[in-house]
């Protein structure tokens, strides 16, 4: 295996630690203000995700970094390209960020409430957009051949790119709610759990449309090269599997089950992607791939010790927090946030 | 608009804002490591209420950290492509060991520091935030190495005909001068950050009388130390950084100074009003031989001017403004070392008073100790500014100019950045706004309860 190709497995390997980690938590955020109107079962909701949101974000800045180290060409490129939705999507999460720990600093319900949706905002607005990016990555962007996008911005919002959006909000909702049911107690837990059959059904049925619209909207089928290809099965049988396992009231599976969902979805359109990093809707000699974007071999060499030693060690600290916070939150808990 | 001015505007705009609250966090993080280390070893109430009471003005700056540090890890995507491109095999590679090195650290931990309260053992509890504090530092020490690539390019090489340099020996690029010159500047100035915060906040809570005052008095002890100290190391760390820049980047001491011509000895400028058109003084009080002495350690060198240094360049890299502006450099440095030299004065006073353990002050040494805070922000923001700009107009020095490194315009078009602009204009200020309202509340909540 090349440097180029492992870089590419550690960005997407990010890109899942994103999705899987901060997915529930986005889904966390999105569920809030209907969850509960009492501001103490707010606070309980939110402080389930308090010790981890933090943490979980990181995971997109270790991608986003790791693809500007990386392939340097794929970063500058992309978000050169996708300017506007990236200004929003980070103006999303200063808003959620700012939000967890300014929202119970004071007492003013208005001001809790304006915090409260803001998370709201935050956590949909980015699960949305990253859907939406990746359908893109492989769509394709209009590409020059000096690796410069030509495109409006309104070639971004196609009904695949949509689709792919919905699909990863809905899922990472469900991801949450599943989320929720694990760390909450009494009607919280009932609440959660109500939310969550209902989110199964439409979060599985987009998934196969989109998993469907895929083979006919890209290439990604035909270059998964088994038709239809292992991966993306799993990934619906896991996310099928989910509502027979809530309704046993086994949350802890189903929350494995949607994390897999979540983790072989993305596996799926990276390895549709591979070797491309970014497709050119133009010419398909023009698509980014990790060759003629990438780093020298000296750099992802380098990067590559790096990442080898302090993932794995990253793995296991941010593993022990969940372990100190594994007990559930309550309303009499001693709330932080 | 053009879309150059634009993007420039809105990275000084968005990281200047962004370093408003890093070195504050940097410094409050060891202030509170170390507060709460004396908890744990002495177990006495005191110290677990300031460490409370710290940590929770400490949580309010660093969510406003985080929340415009995410701004930062794409803005060289977004509005600087070109540059991207261009130093990628280089830049990339420390931002991205810091965040696999400093990032998750950071987070992590204070997430388990927060909330680990009831949880983890007092011992283990305090780790965590050291581990925060460290992890902080880690991050300052990643990005300097990536700043210091585009003051003064270490271990790359660049082939002829090349789009791009490649890294070649990370050891050159780890111990680039500038690197152990900048992180010791940046981290002192994080300590005096904070120890002129907690300076301020404890006299002030000391004049109002209403709170424990021991607990005020300890932390008044504690963080008039901590300014001493930390204004020492940043003056000691700035002093021998200009020396390096003499060597790195002549013209920026040059414009820091508003010389012209080259001096031998060379005089230090007190104040200077200068003509940037025609490149001469209109009115300068100058001190004879004092900048030799601070460049060289001795009455003798030459300090090359303005003038000297543009030929050279021009020789060099062909024709071109190789200039920075002048004024803006000029008056950064003033402002940046003035407020050094007033923040010693403060810092003493301080000591001197704690020292005395004479804890009621008079109106001028409370308004002093007071408004002191200020001192670090600025300086803090014109040292940056005197660092970006006295580079212009490079955006990498020798390899690559600003107005190469931008997004082509077909790309990000000026409507594109004016509404990014406008975006983070309203909502940093909407932000700036509702942390100073927290600190304050928190500030002057101050602690209550029996010792």
């Amino acid at each position: 295996m090349d440097l180029q190709t492992l870089w590419f497995i550690l960005i997407a390997f990010l890109f899942i630690g994103f999705f899987v980690l901060e997915g529930f938590d986005f889904g966390v955020g999105i569920l809030l203000p209907f969850m509960s109107r009492d501001d103490r079962e707010r606070r309980t909701v939110i402080n389930t995700i308090g010790p981890f949101w933090d943490g979980n974000e990181v995971w997109l800045i270790a991608a986003v970094s790791g693809m500007f180290a990386a392939f340097p060409d794929w970063y500058a490129t992309l978000f050169s390209a996708l300017y506007l939705p990236a200004v929003i999507m980070i103006v999303a999460l200063i808003f959620r960020g700012a939000a967890f720990e300014f929202r119970s600093k004071r007492d003013n319900p208005a001001w809790r409430s304006f915090w409260d949706w803001s998370i709201f905002g935050g956590s949909l607005i980015p699960a949305l957009l990253w859907g939406m990016a990746l359908a893109n990555f492989i769509r394709g962007v209009p590409i020059d051949s000096s690796m410069n996008s030509t495109g409006g911005m309104l070639n971004l919002v196609n009904p695949y790119a949509l689709l792919c959006g919905i699909t990863s909000l809905l899922i990472f909702t469900l991801h949450g709610a599943i989320f929720l049911a694990l760390k909450t107690t009494a009607t919280l837990q009932k609440k959660a759990m109500s939310f969550a059959k209902k989110l199964w059904a439409p979060a599985t049925l987009l998934c196969i449309l989109f998993m469907a619209f895929s083979s006919t909207e890209t290439d990604l089928v035909s270059h998964l090269g088994i038709n239809p290809g292992v991966i993306p099965i799993f990934s619906v049988l896991a996310l099928v599997s989910v509502i027979f396992l809530l309704q046993k009231n086994a949350a802890g599976w189903a929350f494995f089950m949607t994390s897999v969902a979540i983790a072989f979805s993305t596996i799926t359109i990276f390895t549709g992607l591979y070797p491309r990093l970014l497709v050119s809707s133009l010419n398909p000699a023009w698509s980014l791939t990790i060759y003629n974007s990438s780093a020298s071999d000296y750099s992802l060499g380098l990067l590559s010790v790096v990442a080898l030693i302090f993932i794995p060690l990253i793995l296991v600290y941010q593993g022990w927090s969940y372990w100190v916070f594994r007990q559930r939150v309550t309303v009499n808990s001693e709330l932080e946030y | 608009m053009d879309t150059l001015f634009l993007a420039r505007f809105q990275f000084a705009f968005t990281s200047i804002f962004h370093f408003f609250f890093i070195p504050l966090t940097l410094g409050l993080s060891i202030f509170t490591a170390i507060l709460e280390t004396a908890y744990v070893r002495t177990g006495k109430k005191r110290y677990r209420q300031l460490t409370k009471f710290w940590g929770t003005l400490f949580l309010i700056n660093f969510a406003v950290g985080v929340v415009t540090g995410i701004v930062m890890e794409f803005q060289f995507g977004m509005n600087w492509s070109n540059y991207a491109r261009f130093v990628g095999d280089i830049f990339g590679v420390p931002l991205a060991v810091e965040t696999l090195l400093a990032f998750f650290v950071e987070s992590t931990f204070l997430g388990l520091w927060v909330f680990g309260w009831e949880k983890l053992p007092k011992a283990l509890h305090a780790a965590c935030i050291w581990i925060v504090a460290f992890g902080s530092t880690m991050s300052a020490f990643w990005i300097l190495v990536a700043n210091s690539f585009m003051q003064s390019p270490t271990g790359y090489t660049m082939a002829a005909g090349a789009t791009r340099p490649e890294l070649v020996d990370i050891m050159a690029l780890l111990f680039n001068h500038n690197v152990w010159q900048q992180f010791p500047h940046v981290l002192a100035g994080g300590i005096v950050t904070a120890g002129f915060l907690v300076i301020a906040v404890s006299s002030w809570q000391l004049s109002k009388g209403v709170t424990v005052r021991n607990a005020f008095e300890t932390s008044l002890k504690f963080g008039a130390i901590f300014a001493f100290i930390g204004t020492i190391l940043v003056i000691l760390a700035g002093h021998s950084q200009m020396q390096n820049l003499l060597k790195t980047q002549p013209m920026k001491v040059a414009a820091a100074e508003a010389l012209w011509e080259s001096e031998n000895p060379a005089s230090f400028s007190l104040f200077t009003i200068g003509d940037e058109e025609g490149l001469k003084d209109v009115f300068s009080i100058r001190v004879p031989k004092l900048l030799s002495f601070l460049a060289y350690n001795s009455f003798e060198g030459e300090v090359r001017g303005i003038k000297n240094l543009q030929k050279e360049y021009e020789l060099q890299y062909g024709p071109g403004n190789y200039m920075p502006s002048i004024v803006t450099a000029y008056w950064s440095f003033r402002f940046m070392a003035g407020s050094g030299a007033l923040m010693l004065f403060i810092a003493l006073l301080a000591l001197y008073k704690v020292i005395k353990e004479s804890y009621t002050f008079s109106p001028l040494v409370s308004a002093l100790l007071f408004w002191s805070m200020l001192l670090p922000w600025i300086a803090n923001s014109s040292g940056w500014i005197l660092a970006e700009m006295g580079r212009q107009p490079w955006i990498v020095f020798g390899l690559l100019k600003t107005e190469e490194g931008i997004s082509p315009a077909t790309v990000v078009s000026s409507t594109e950045l004016m509404i990014s602009l406008a975006l983070f204009v309203t909502l940093y200020a909407a932000l700036a706004v509702t942390d100073l309202l927290l600190m304050k509340k928190y500030a002057s909540a101050g602690i209550k309860g029996a010792e």
